[in-house]
């Protein structure tokens, strides 16, 4: 257990450093969804209608600009190494920077989220529901796409092939994501949307690890 | 307690590397490994420190296979590999202090055990300073100060003198001897003299002991 | 010790042995298949001739996920027995997945621009078809990431797993997707009940289109594993070479 808080807590570290990933993330994050008004126009009723998709689908590519990194520094630089050989299975390693790795980037663009959702004019009853799905389903991005980040380390081409891998994977996320919005958006409950997300998390945790330590260890051969 | 060989064999992507590699080494033993560029020697500390499955042949600790139970396998030894694995955006201390907790060291002896390691390695000065401050030399040193901060029997060192100094070179020569003395057993890897008495020597990639 | 892939003589024996079936399968399959699908199949009372399409569209989208299927399956042959030649049959299956999967998007588009006025809707099994093609072509962009081909295979059979556990999870939102934002189409590509006269011809060109599937397997592996033994070889020199 102090291992798996140990890496959390180097990661975070390195993350919310002035060379971390967090603040270009976020940038990158609230710019992207600025732009959507500049591209569609101004007019109030469609912006509210396609608020919850811009927000989503921005999320998503924000969640993939740093994913490449996830392992590749601890690799270049012989750390990963040493992380196989700490007393912790490499699944559990694995699972410590993927937390890391949502504390500096799925968690904070949940966070501001709202503020961008009243930017989009978006409905009032919608957004802390916008707030719990994007809370509950950023932590599956992190997970699916420590995947491609796993299975692309040493790969040419890495940064620009993670989010080929990645991308078509989290689709279900995006789906349920959005739909749990609008659905509170035109009045209806917004559960089932929310379960289907939860499951979605319940499941990527489950397996997740699994595939990631695997691809990790190719990376070590 | 010995770490046995048998019959080992390691393929690289498609290439064969060395095969029928046999040999064992006893408490306070040391294998030194000679060999050409590309003859095998960093892929045979990786497999050894279990990064590597053997494409034939058997790795035994007291006699039983030594690789299945990982966990196990991973608590008896230390790696270094060629690179240094230092945070260049991490204190000297603090790298240390990461590994340290890493290894699951008792909290309560975690600050002697990295200051004691911090001043075997001569890096004491450098304590605050960033990693990525220090000198390749100075990197090395913190690297190998590692080796104190959790007891384990074998040693899998991959050019532990690159970009040491003399002096430092002398100091290794010391841990080497230490850790022998203490019973413990070291495979190295080098293509420089390291101070390191009556070690056997095995070339890759035939597998001739001398 | 040699490479298991260095000797895959029964291998290489076994597919000589299965290569003319495969093709007479395919070339009779195929044929007769499309023949009596294009030519002398009843035009729909709906759609009229547009029918037809459905003859290529309906096999090539089984293919695309047949392929998907067992590529995944020689995918875990692969990651659990550690057999070569089971990652070869993968990477081999990929390109031809993705050219069925591609064929079923086209025709699927050729279809609706009569029958929707338009040349792409966002319907739930072209959109289905859509992803897979996306994943085929991640899988392919891995394979050819790497230099070296053992690192490759493992990495893409991890990825064609993953994959494999997820499609059915993305077919279930995107279905869930389309619900939520149009009302069912009254007209589909594959009605309700298929009369017998369409049901023949569709089942007699996918039989075909396996036929040919099988029959590429058998060719492409063959060249995989030349291919390896050809590399193996290069080594071999160049070792030689160093000792001598």
């Amino acid at each position: 257990m102090s291992a798996f808080l140990a890496i959390v807590a180097r990661d975070l570290r390195l993350g919310f450093g002035a060379q971390g990933a967090m603040l270009t993330t976020l940038l990158f994050f609230v710019l992207a969804v600025s732009l959507f008004p500049l591209g569609v126009g101004p007019e109030p009723q469609i912006l509210a209608r396609i608020a919850a998709g811009v927000i989503w689908v921005a999320a998503l590519l924000a969640a993939m600009l740093s994913l490449d990194r996830l392992f590749q520094t601890d690799q270049e630089d012989g750390t990963l190494d040493l992380l196989a050989q700490a007393p912790l299975p490499l699944g559990l390693v694995a699972l410590a920077k993927t937390l890391a790795h949502w504390l500096t980037t799925g968690l904070p663009l949940s966070l501001i989220a709202p503020l961008l959702a009243i930017l989009l004019q978006m409905e009032g009853d919608a957004i802390p529901v916008l707030l719990g799905a994007l809370l509950l389903g950023t932590p599956s991005l992190s997970l699916i796409g420590a995947i491609g980040a796993a299975l692309t380390l040493g790969a040419k081409r890495g940064a620009v092939l993670v989010p080929l891998l990645t991308l078509p994977l989290v689709i279900p996320v995006l789906i349920f994501g959005v739909g749990a919005v609008e659905a509170a958006a035109y009045g209806l409950s917004a559960g089932p949307h929310l379960l289907l997300l939860g499951a979605f998390l319940a499941g990527a945790l489950a397996l997740s690890p699994l595939a990631i330590a695997a691809a990790v260890r190719l990376a070590l051969e | 307690m010995a770490l046995t060989v048998e019959q080992l064999a390691c393929i690289r992507g498609e290439r064969q590397l060395f095969s029928d590699l046999n040999f064992r080494l006893a408490p306070g033993e040391a294998l030194l490994l000679h060999g050409p560029n590309g003859s095998g020697k960093s892929s045979l500390l990786r497999l050894l420190a279990g990064f590597l499955p053997p494409a034939h042949g058997r790795v035994l600790w007291d006699g039983a296979p030594a690789l299945e139970d990982a966990e196990a396998h991973r608590a008896r030894l230390q790696y270094l590999g060629h690179q240094d694995a230092v945070k260049s955006q991490l204190g000297t201390g603090d790298n240390l202090l990461f590994w340290a907790r890493l290894y699951g060291l008792d909290p309560v002896g975690t600050e002697q055990a990295v200051t004691a390691a911090l001043d075997a390695a001569g890096l004491q000065r450098q304590r605050h300073l960033q990693g990525g401050y220090l000198s390749a030399g100075q990197k090395r040193r913190l690297a190998l100060a590692r080796l104190l901060l959790k007891p384990a029997t074998l040693w899998l060192l991959d050019e532990p003198t690159n970009a040491l100094d003399t002096s430092a070179v002398a100091w290794l020569g010391e841990l080497l001897a230490a850790h022998r003395a203490k019973g413990g057993m070291i495979i190295l890897a080098s293509h420089v003299d390291v101070p390191l008495k009556d070690a056997r020597r095995l070339d890759l990639p035939e597998g001739k002991l001398a | 010790m040699l490479h298991a892939l260095a000797n895959p003589a029964r291998f290489l024996r076994l597919m000589a042995a299965i290569r003319p079936w495969a093709a007479g399968v395919a070339v009779l399959g195929l044929g007769i298949g499309l023949a009596w699908g294009l030519l002398y199949s009843p035009p729909d009372y709906q759609q009229g001739e547009t029918v037809r399409i459905m003859y290529i569209h309906v096999p090539a989208a089984w293919m695309g996920m047949f392929i998907y299927a067992a590529m995944a399956v020689a995918s875990a042959t692969a990651l659990i027995w550690r057999h070569p030649v089971a990652e070869l049959v993968a990477k081999a299956s990929a390109p031809a997945g993705a050219a069925f999967t591609l064929i079923c998007l086209i025709t699927g588009s050729l279809w609706g621009k009569p029958m929707w006025g338009a040349w792409w809707v966002w319907d739930a099994r072209l959109t289905s078809m859509l992803i897979l093609f996306f994943l085929y072509l991640g899988y392919i962009a891995l394979w050819e990431a790497f230099d070296d081909p053992a690192r490759a295979g493992r990495a893409a059979a991890i990825l064609a797993l993953v994959g494999a556990i997820n499609l059915p999870i993305i077919k279930f939102s995107v279905d869930w997707w389309n619900t939520m934002h149009q009302p069912a189409s009254v007209l589909t590509l594959e009605g309700p009940k298929i009369h017998p006269d369409i049901l023949w011809p569709l089942l007699i060109t996918a039989l075909g289109a396996k036929g040919y599937y099988v029959w590429l397997l058998t060719v492409r592996v063959r060249a995989e594993i030349l291919k390896r033994q050809a590399r193996i070889l290069r080594f071999a020199a160049a070792t030689d070479r160093r000792a001598g």
